[in-house]
């Protein structure tokens, strides 16, 4: 399901209009962005948690031509999914 | 951040009460979750792909005793930060 997808089913469900319900869907998920750019730690309880984890620098490598390559010191986003969701998850395998 | 910051952001775009913008983005997170629980993808551009994956049973190794253990077959959850998420972090 994409972004739109997800809108339209809010919409649906919520009994707004899909206007507005792009505008809750967006809003959502900008302000998690920036949440994590600003390196905060974001909690949602029942689906999960975002935290920001940093890389020191390495050198890697060029896949293709084999060449090492400086690799800079990075942030990356994590998400750890919630218990309970983890276990819905599961127990449909 | 919690969903209560989150639920302060929705409601400074809408004109609704915070109990209605509460039950609103509810929904948003229980129709992603009934999604994902029935093995199907979430991509939202711009953030990134939530992406339900099995994963076969393997051989493991218990890090305090040492003694070697079977982990089953297993239904797991992950993140995938889209590139423009990934900018929005470093920059």
């Amino acid at each position: 399901m994409n972004k739109a997808e997800l809108i339209l089913k809010v919409a649906e469900k919520s009994k707004v209009t899909q206007k507005v319900a792009k505008v809750i869907v967006d809003t959502i998920f900008k302000g998690m962005e920036e949440a994590l750019a600003r390196g905060e730690r974001i909690e949602i309880r029942g689906f999960g948690s975002f935290v920001v984890r940093n890389y020191g620098a390495y050198k890697g490598r060029n896949p293709k031509t084999g060449e090492v390559v400086d690799v800079p010191p990075k942030k990356l986003p994590f998400f750890k999914v919630g218990k309970e969701l983890k276990e819905r998850i599961n127990s449909r395998s | 951040m919690t969903k209560v910051d989150i639920i302060s952001n929705v409601y400074e775009k809408v004109g609704f009460s915070k109990k209605e913008v509460a039950r609103l983005v509810d929904t948003v997170f229980s129709i992603i979750k009934e999604v994902l629980e029935e093995g199907e993808m979430i991509k939202i551009s711009g953030f990134g792909n939530f992406v339900v994956k099995d994963k076969k049973a393997r051989r493991g190794r218990n890090p305090q005793t040492g003694k070697e253990i079977e982990i089953s077959a297993r239904r797991i959850l992950t993140f995938k930060p889209s590139q423009s998420l990934k900018k929005a972090i470093n920059s």
